[in-house]
């Protein structure tokens, strides 16, 4: 059932405004992948042009090693789930989830058969005579995939299938999708803004912007080893911090952060530092800051400290490793697993303002 | 809102919707009693009188058949051009668009006429059904083109914003469901879109029995044969048989009230259509 997505060199124009730019990756048998990137990344278009909704510029598909490329939307069999469900109003959501299946023109009682196992697969046994206004909007989400998967697609495609939920019902969606994913081992293909999302869901994350891909890898890969500078500031928060290299280190003001040894000396450069890699201590070291706010958010203190060049950097700091800094004193930093990058691959912009996200 | 202005704004409210009451009683409904009254006055045999007569049954047929043929044109294919205009991109797009509400603006006797002049003898089209031996002026061909002419905007119009509204994500899930182009259209589209074009059929309806001035033009006036139930009103007026006339009159009225109300719940219907899913 669960069969490989290789995508080469896919490129879509829409006019003169290329929206997909040469997106090359391999989507493993069984896995999910997500698409990751910020709007207007070209995320859905490569998820439309493998369900054949858009025609590709140039570049193939192969999936199990037949080209997709030449096949109409109806040949491809993948189970497609929309933003916005794309319910069939008009339909219960019985005949909802058996619309592929009559399609296909399977005998009555094995469709019936199916609609009911589905039904019961995505907790909704009790709806099936329901209309699609009558249901929330993650029961909604659930019929939709239901309805997805009722022909027993080669590939599941999932265009932001949570974006139009509340931020409870998401969570909730998240974890039952992981689970049901589980179990089916269908090859997944996951569309997302939500970097949280792609990290809990993905085994294998590939973050797209400005219609190209900036890196794939799984989601300790990105998140631990970007290798660009936007993916290390779109993936997960960091503080952006910006000096010159000098003897391979990235210098700022009064100190330097190591990790610039492939930077040419002299260049501009910005070192990317998440919260929690930000250390806070009693004595006056190296580098000192000046404490600007301590915010308790539960089991951590947010600190936003202030670098004696008036850059600011945000610590996420356990409480019981405050080391007694207070609003106003000024303590020692010390700022670990920098992550350098030369500005001439240019560095997303307002990271720095809030980097906490 | 403040209180204050909410209070003040009162006495204005009931002002102007006296003023709306009192425009529509005697516009609209001043008029309707007039026609009850004046129909009826003389007794009600002569309705029954009025309604077998042959030419006032021949006429209301003819009325029934240009209004059947023109709905049945209009619809189908304004379910066509609405759906090239909401679903296609192409150069001329707003021309096409542009041009479906041109029978809004332009006067039924120009129309009329223009389609006269056509199939006159010596007009552009004359030579070909001449020699064919078939007659459009003068005959229900043309009265029934000059209705349907009258007749595209409104399907087109009454189903293009919903088609717009409804999105493509739907149809997007039917295809990727395995559907064909007219599966989908059959299955997703058309149960979505239907009151819209059951709106756009009573409009049709309501507008081509009520037409005058282009069939006028075209029909040539021929007692017993182009004779539609308007111009036997018209005629009727005009030998003073104003009696038969205020009868008819009152049963295409009482049609269009029938009209206005499936309209109303049409419209209603789609609506409520629109707000699910």
């Amino acid at each position: 059932m669960s069969t490989p997505i290789v995508v080469e060199g896919l490129t879509k124009r829409f006019g003169s405004f290329e929206a997909v730019t040469d997106v090359t990756f391999t989507a493993p048998a069984g896995a999910i992948t997500a698409l990751l990137g910020p709007s207007g990344s070209g995320k859905s278009t490569v998820l439309r042009m493998i369900a054949g909704l858009e025609e590709p510029t140039a570049g193939r598909i192969v999936m199990g090693g037949e080209e997709l490329t030449v096949k109409s939307v109806q040949e491809r069999r993948v189970g497609f789930v929309f933003q916005h469900y794309a319910l069939f109003r008009h339909m219960s959501v019985a005949d909802n989830v058996a619309f592929g299946l009559r399609v296909r023109k399977e005998a009555k009682d094995v469709r019936e058969a199916r609609v009911r196992d589905l039904l019961e697969l995505v907790h909704l046994a009790p709806f099936a005579d329901r209309y699609p206004d009558q249901l929330s909007g993650g029961q909604r989400q659930r019929v939709a995939l239901a309805r997805a998967l009722a022909p027993q697609p080669k590939v599941l495609l999932l265009d932001e299938p949570f974006g139009a939920l509340d931020a409870k019902v998401r969570q909730d969606l998240r974890r039952w999708l992981d689970e049901l994913h589980r179990e089916l081992g269908v090859t997944s293909l996951l569309v997302t803004h939500d970097q949280e999302e792609a990290l809990e869901l993905a085994n294998q994350v590939v973050v797209m912007h400005e219609g190209r891909v900036e890196q794939v890898g799984s989601p300790k890969e990105i998140y631990d080893d970007p290798v660009t500078a936007f993916v290390a500031g779109f993936v997960g928060s960091a503080n952006v911090l910006h000096g010159e290299v000098v003897d391979g280190h990235v210098r700022l003001g009064s100190f330097r952060l190591p990790g610039a040894g492939h930077l040419e000396e002299g260049t501009a450069a910005a070192a990317f530092v998440r919260p929690h890699d930000v250390r806070v201590s009693s004595g006056d070291g190296d580098t000192t800051a000046v404490v600007e706010r301590i915010a308790s958010l539960g089991w951590l203190s947010r600190v936003t400290l202030r670098l004696p060049d008036g850059d600011v950097v945000v610590a996420h700091v356990p409480h019981d490793e405050l080391h007694g800094a207070t609003e106003g004193a000024e303590v020692g930093l010390d700022l670990r697993n920098a992550k350098a990058f030369g500005l001439a691959d240019g560095v997303p912009p307002a990271q720095d303002a809030d980097p906490v996200g | 809102m403040s209180t204050v202005a909410k209070r003040g704004g009162r006495s204005g409210h009931a002002g102007i919707l006296a003023a709306c009451l009192v425009y529509v009683g005697l516009l609209l409904v001043l008029p309707l009693i007039g026609i009850v009254w004046t129909a009826l006055k003389p007794g009600f045999h002569i309705v029954t009188d009025t309604l077998s007569a042959p030419d006032v049954q021949h006429a209301l047929l003819l009325t029934v058949q240009i209004a059947v043929i023109t709905v049945a044109v209009t619809t189908f294919f304004g379910v066509i051009v609405a759906w090239v205009l909401v679903r296609q991109r192409f150069h001329g797009r707003s021309f096409l668009n542009a041009l479906v509400d041109l029978p809004f603006a332009l006067s039924p006797v120009t129309v009329g006429l223009a389609c006269f002049v056509l199939f006159a003898p010596g007009g552009w089209l004359a030579p070909f059904f001449d020699a064919r031996g078939i007659r459009i002026n003068f005959a229900l061909p043309s009265m029934v083109l000059v209705t349907i002419f009258i007749c595209i905007p409104f399907t087109i119009r009454e189903v293009v914003p919903v088609l717009e509204e409804i999105g493509v994500d739907e149809e997007d899930a039917s295809r990727t469901l395995g559907a064909s182009v007219w599966h989908t259209f059959r299955k997703v589209s058309l149960p979505n879109i239907r009151w819209a074009i059951a709106y756009g059929v009573a409009l049709s309806t309501a507008r081509s029995i009520g037409e005058i001035g282009a069939v006028l033009i075209v029909s040539g006036l021929i007692q017993g044969r182009t004779e539609t139930a308007t111009l036997y009103i018209f005629r009727a007026t005009e030998e003073r048989q104003t009696p038969q006339a205020y009868v008819v009159a009152l049963l295409l009225a009482a049609i269009s009230i029938v009209l206005l109300l499936a309209i109303e719940m049409f419209h209603h219907r789609q609506e409520r259509a629109m707000s699910s899913g």
